[in-house]
């Protein structure tokens, strides 16, 4: 050690010690942030680390629930004035319950960062009663379809980029003995998914959107049911008893190369190269209707982080916001956490996420979770079980176009009397 | 305990008093615990809310919403018959195998403990782990139910027994059944034991066979055990929530073939990650509907019993 830091140390030592105020002024300032993501505590507590660095006296605690339990146990916290200082936030319709002054503090004019951001991320995190975003988006997601490339090329097909090309794909894998898709029915949510995946193309993605998100048409139209009618023609190609497999099982399905397709979100790569590191994975579009189409992909965001508008280290927590809009954390996310971050100009190094994010530049809203899930039911509940009621038979696709607008009637005013 | 100053209570008063004072501690226990709860419930389901936010006092309009309005009308059926259903099946399979247990049991000496233990292990798991097991028992990809059929020769009969609109409410009421089928048996076991042998001599000797001796004889003596599990099956019924939240998701998966009003209260009143969002006063509804339906029919049903045990 060098004689100059000893001195300095002593002189550090000395001024602490004969000035008592520096020690008060100098008092911990203990903040806590809640979130779900247990699987991202590593990341979350690395730039926790460079936060409380960069702001000496600072100690923020990174505290996680389970995801299920999340929304209860932060409700009940926020409504009797308590909870964390900073707050992982999930996005649109659950948004709603907390994006509100009393609970969360209003951003746009107090984190400057948030300009850059593209509006459709925004929308994310903006209250549908006031208009104000109450949080920084964190990543966006996309939903795309999982291909196994050494499984492809045992079979002698390649990646298929219209429906045609994809059925024959799938028959030939089938005739080979290989289970064609890992998806399967047993829980509604991954139907939604292979929904938004493969019908935007067929629907006619933002245009489609635009139009019925303003009630210019419901989803009774003929484009959505010929979409939920191309949603049925996969049904010979999942795996045996599709609808008593889970999430889990087309996990496992994809992951030990038993199913050579898996149609899901852009989050699963990190899961799947984690699980077998020699797996080939290569990732396509929803396939689409004629040669020459730009395939729409289904996007959203997937979350935000906001601040606690009972928060007593308010100040403190929006420096913290602030540091989550930065270019620097939008780059640490998505490099440590293999997801693409919201924030703009962030660069991307995994070869697989940088072609997604050229799709992106054709993305569509994921249509009920960006458009429908504000009030119950949601558009989400009942596509989720409508599509359970159309992979097992019970249902048409005219019926399923008929129970959603019905079934948002409830709350949707341009649908009324549909 | 004495009171003392210049006036004693009379001997009714202070015996009055005394009970009281026995009673307040387990009914302040009762309120604080049970009575308070229930009660804010009810008041609950008279505001709007906004989410989790409580809006204006609305009287009955989120009854009538639950009750009249799509898709919560449909839902509310749906999910009643599913109880009804689940308890006839109970009753029938759960509860009759309970009895046929507990006759061999009694019936026979040797390994009867062993058996006793083995029908009441179950019962000791954890639903969870109960609801675990019995998927990846029921998974049409690797489960062992479907493997066996088809080891057997019986491979067509093989389903996604989870999955399957017609067979998933089914599946899980056995798997329930499986899990609970040790504690009836157990009770009527006991009641069976209690039993007089001179009652079965007497029986015997006046040449009546097992059958007769069966019906005329043990199954009224048995009212009592059977009174108390036809009512414990009818709240457990009608409040199960575990064992489908576990196996189906909080909507009843798939397309609400195994809904329940357990399941449709928590989701409505807690929302769901990827699905709803929460209202409270819709939620509170379906709990004091619930409350109320279990109450009224399970206080009808053991004063009807009661009497009937009387009879016999």
């Amino acid at each position: 050690m060098g004689r100059r830091v000893v001195t300095m140390l002593l002189i550090a030592v000395f001024t602490v010690g004969l000035w008592p105020g520096a020690v008060t002024g100098q008092a911990k300032i203990a903040m806590t942030f809640w979130s779900w993501r247990g699987e991202d505590k590593a990341f979350y507590e690395s730039m926790i680390k460079k936060f409380e660095a960069q702001n000496p006296g600072t100690s923020i605690e990174f505290q996680t629930y389970k995801p299920t339990e999340y929304n209860t146990v932060l409700s009940a916290a926020m409504q009797a004035g308590k909870g964390p200082d900073i707050v992982h936030l999930r996005a649109y319709g659950a948004l709603q319950p907390f994006a509100r002054p009393e609970f969360l503090v209003p951003l746009e004019d107090k984190v400057p960062e948030l300009k850059m951001f593209a509006r459709q991320w925004l929308d994310g995190a903006r209250s549908r009663a006031d208009g104000k975003v109450y949080g920084v988006p964190f990543a966006v997601q996309t939903l795309v379809i999982f291909y196994n490339k050494k499984l492809f090329k045992t079979a002698g097909v390649t990646p298929p980029k219209t429906w045609n090309q994809f059925l024959a794909v799938l028959k030939t894998l089938k005739d080979k003995g290989v289970t064609p898709l890992a998806n399967g029915g047993k829980e509604g949510w991954t139907l939604e998914v292979a929904m938004g995946v493969l019908g935007p193309n067929f629907y006619g993605g933002s245009n489609f959107y635009e139009a019925v998100t303003r009630g210019q048409t419901t989803f009774k139209s003929p484009q959505f049911t010929a979409a939920l009618a191309k949603m049925e023609e996969i049904r010979p190609y999942m795996p045996q008893g599709f609808m008593g497999v889970a999430y889990t099982d087309m996990q496992q399905l994809f992951i030990n190369e038993q199913a050579a397709m898996f149609i899901g979100g852009i989050w699963e790569l990190g899961y799947f190269k984690s699980q077998n590191a020699s797996l080939d994975i290569g990732v396509m579009p929803g396939p689409v209707a004629r040669d020459g189409d730009t395939p729409w992909v289904s996007s959203y965001d997937d979350g935000n982080y906001g601040v606690n508008a009972k928060s007593p280290n308010q100040a403190l927590a929006l420096k913290f916001i602030r540091f989550t809009g930065s270019r620097e954390w939008g780059q640490a996310f998505t490099d440590q956490l293999k997801q693409i971050s919201a924030v703009p100009g962030v660069e991307i190094h995994d070869p697989q996420l940088q072609v997604v994010q050229t799709w992106m530049r054709h993305a569509t809203p994921y249509i009920m979770l960006v458009g429908f899930r504000w009030k119950n039911p949601t558009g989400s509940e009942l596509i989720q079980n409508d599509l359970q009621g159309l992979f097992s038979g019970k249902m048409t696709p005219q019926q399923v176009g008929e129970d959603l607008t019905k079934g948002l009637a409830t709350w949707f005013e341009p649908f009324r009397g549909q | 305990m004495s009171f003392p100053g210049p006036r004693r209570f009379s001997y009714r008063v202070s015996q009055a008093l005394w009970v009281a004072a026995c009673l307040a501690p387990a009914l302040m226990l009762f309120t604080i615990v049970v009575a308070y709860p229930i009660a804010g419930a009810m008041a609950y389901s008279l505001f709007r809310w906004d989410g989790i936010v409580r809006g204006g006092f609305v009287g009955l309009v989120n009854f009538q919403r639950l009750l009249t309005q799509y898709p919560y009308s449909v839902r509310m059926l749906t999910a009643f018959w599913h109880n009804v259903w689940t308890f006839a099946l109970t009753m029938v399979i759960q509860n009759g195998l309970g009895l046929l247990f507990a006759m061999l049991l009694a019936g026979r000496t040797w390994g009867a403990k062993i058996y006793r233990a083995i029908f009441f292990m179950p019962v000791t798991l954890s639903l969870v782990i109960v609801g675990f097991l019995w998927q990846l028992f029921l998974n049409p990809v690797w489960g062992i139910v479907n493997k066996s059929l088809a080891l057997i020769g019986l491979g067509g009969l093989a389903r996604p027994w989870l999955g399957d609109v017609h067979t998933a409410l089914i599946a899980i009421t056995l798997v329930n059944a499986w899990r609970w089928v040790g504690f009836p048996t157990i009770v009527f076991l006991a009641g069976i034991q209690a039993i007089p042998d001179e009652y079965l001599e007497a029986a015997r000797l006046d040449g009546a066979g097992p059958g007769p001796i069966f019906r005329r004889v043990i199954l009224p003596l048995l009212a009592p055990q059977v009174n108390i599990i036809v009512i414990l099956t009818f709240i457990g019924a009608f409040n199960w929530f575990e064992l489908p939240y576990v196996m189906q998701g909080v909507t009843g998966e798939p397309n609400h073939a195994t809904d329940v009003l357990g399941l449709l209260f928590y989701r409505s009143a807690f929302g769901a990650v990827d699905t709803g969002n929460p209202d409270v006063g819709i939620g509170s509804s379906i709990a004091v509907i619930m409350f109320t339906l279990i109450l009224v029919v399970s206080s009808l049903g053991a004063i009807y019993l009661r009497r009937r045990e009387v009879e016999l």
